[in-house]
């Protein structure tokens, strides 16, 4: 350990003084050393999708592998102008935007009630919210596949925004909770000796000061809606097809176009990326206020 | 513009007589379940009538598909019974505890080593927010991208993981990681944990902040080494967290369908088949709606077994 960092020379010092700076900058080498590799772990895989992306076909399977190897936007190209592949983009947005807003009403109410009101049957419900967590969708989709076609929702926007709600909502709701009871009670407390009724409350006191959490709560809505594939899977065929199962039907394929698929999954990877970066600090306050503190 | 200004507001007209009082408590005990609604419905509609129906699938002779001239009726545990007939039932069982207990461990793990690392002294503000935000990526992406990514880098004759290993003197020649029965559980094992570590860490780092930096500087001070150091002040702290976050990321794996229906499709020869993917396979490909409806209930038994575990390590937390 301590052999990678020689620059003091041994004969300065007390042995005791002299071990201590060596301990610590080996401790800073070795930190490092673990950081970067953690990192190249997380990355490298990523970076070579890319790299690939912006191969033709006919050069990704390379032995040896290259780095680059005819490197073009073709395959970018090729996507923007196949409307079947853009249309995955619109109805991901469309379902992920659609979810997220509706998420976000139901949890603030929710969460409100949760956080402001004592009232009968108040500790099953807080009960039931965190355990219905653990519902496996894969138990859900049986039934829904029958109910979806019942109503008529087979292949819908709707019929995906409703199931991905569901999905959602729970975690919403704790931390939603979580967060209002942050905000100090004496807030709404005295804008109702003033008058105001509850949904004022909520809409013109709490609400505006919650930005922050109900901006995580969007945040991670979003991710899970724009990610989700077994609902997509199951309950739609052709007239919806989100991102997710557009990548995955180049996986099917017999000869895979790599070049299409790598480009597909960059592109729908970057509205992820793109929030994620964004809204970092919400998103991580949000996920640990929900996770950590309950 | 509703913020209260107590004083300035006489004291007559607020205090109402008694029946607007009693109006009052009444609208404002009914007021919690009004904003309730929406969850409540959607919980009724989209949870508890679901759950209902596919316990119902699977008491009965047949659903969703149609048998004209057979009449529905109850057919008691039948169905499971008829699972665990099934060999490739009872093997799935074998592989969603292996594919989830090793998950979860090795998510664990790995979260925890880079949380620690994320969360050392020797680094400043920038750097760790560079690395952290670096080593979150893999979780960002969607499933379907982490299996194209991974199925592409583990081919087998031209695969770039298999040139790397070979090339630094691994004898990996021909080694399909997702196509041979011995390796493709361990493959798609590395996979989920690759995709899914960071939520972990994530969680764990939040949890260090906590952790009382004098502490540690005592314990340094009284001469404990770093192990030590971690082993009696931050592993007490942090042991909640992972207890509870483990319970969750198992309930998950216990679940996952995605992956391995992606990676592999449970095979080869049903090496890597967990329960999820035997449900699907069985009610969609098999249309055996009611057999997979079976199936179905028994991954909710357990992860509601789970749950009451999740909760209670919660509870533990919150204390």
């Amino acid at each position: 350990m301590s052999t990678v960092t020689t620059t003091m020379p041994a004969a300065t010092g007390a042995p005791a003084q002299r071990r201590r700076p060596n301990r610590r900058r080996a401790a800073k080498f070795w930190t490092i050393v673990g950081l970067m590799l953690s990192a190249t772990f997380a990355v490298l895989p990523v970076l070579w999708m890319f790299l690939s992306s912006l191969k033709p076909n006919t050069r990704i399977l390379d032995d040896p592998p290259s780095l680059f190897a005819h490197s073009s936007f073709a395959g970018y190209r090729k996507l923007f102008s196949d409307p079947s592949q853009l249309n995955a983009f619109r109805d991901s947005y469309v379902i992920g935007g659609a979810v997220t807003l509706l998420t976000i009403i139901v949890a603030v109410c929710a969460g409100f009630a949760l956080s402001r009101f004592d009232f009968p049957g108040k500790s099953a419900v807080m009960t039931v919210v965190i355990g219905v967590q653990s519902v496996p969708p894969i138990s859900l989709v049986i039934p829904y596949l029958g109910l979806i076609t019942f109503l008529n929702l087979y292949d819908s926007f709707t019929g995906l925004i409703l199931t991905h709600l569901v999905l959602t909502f729970p975690y919403a709701i704790v931390m939603m909770t979580a967060y209002f009871d942050t905000l100090p009670r004496t807030l709404d407390e005295a804008a109702r000796m003033d008058g105001a009724s509850s949904l004022r409350v909520l809409w013109q006191i709490l609400l505006p000061i919650s930005l922050p959490g109900v901006v995580s709560v969007g945040v991670y809505t979003f991710m899970l809606s724009w990610n989700e594939f077994l609902f997509a899977l199951m309950l739609t065929k052709q007239h919806v097809r989100t991102v997710p199962i557009r990548i995955s039907l180049f996986i099917g394929q017999n000869a895979v176009d790599w070049q299409g698929m790598f480009a597909m999954s960059i592109l729908g990877s970057l509205p992820v990326l793109v929030i994620f970066l964004v809204f970092q600090r919400y998103f991580l306050g949000g996920l640990t206020a929900g996770s950590v503190k309950g | 513009m509703s913020q209260a200004t107590l004083e300035a507001r006489p004291a007559g007209p607020l205090l109402t007589p008694a029946t607007g009082r009693r109006r009052r408590t009444r609208r404002w005990r009914l007021t919690p379940y009004l904003f309730l609604g929406p969850s409540l419905l959607l919980m009724i509609g989209l949870m508890f009538i679901p759950i209902g129906t596919v316990i119902y699938y699977s008491v009965i002779n047949y659903a969703i598909v149609n048998r004209p001239g057979r009449p529905q009726h109850l057919v008691g545990l039948f169905n499971y019974r008829q699972l665990f007939d099934d060999p490739n039932f009872v093997s799935s069982i074998w592989h969603t505890i292996v594919f989830a207990v090793a998950s979860v461990a090795l998510h664990l793990l790995l979260g925890l080593a880079f949380a620690l690392l994320l969360n050392s002294e020797v680094i400043g503000r920038v750097g760790k927010a560079i690395f952290r935000t670096l080593v979150i990526i893999p979780w960002l992406f969607t499933i379907t991208i982490v299996v194209a990514l991974w199925r592409y880098l583990l081919l087998d004759p031209k695969g770039v993981v298999n040139f790397v290993l070979h090339s630094v003197g691994l004898p990996t020649e021909g080694l399909a990681w997702l196509g041979q029965t011995n390796t493709a559980l361990a493959a798609v094992v590395f996979i989920n944990v690759w995709a899914g570590y960071p939520f972990f860490m994530i969680s764990l780092l939040a949890g260090l902040q906590g952790v009382d930096g004098e502490l540690r500087e005592a314990a340094r001070v009284d001469g404990a080494n770093a192990f030590q150091r971690f082993w009696f002040v931050t592993r007490p702290h942090l042991r909640p967290i992972a207890v509870s976050m483990s319970i969750l990321d198992l309930i998950w794996n216990l679940q996952n369908f995605a992956t391995i229906f992606l990676l592999t499709g449970g095979g080869p020869v049903n090496s890597t088949n967990v329960l999820a993917n035997y449900t699907y396979t069985t009610a969609y490909f098999n249309q055996d709606y009611t057999a997979g409806a079976a199936s179905a209930v028994i991954i909710l038994v357990i992860s509601l077994i789970l749950a009451v575990f999740y909760a209670w390590s919660r509870r533990a937390l919150n204390r």
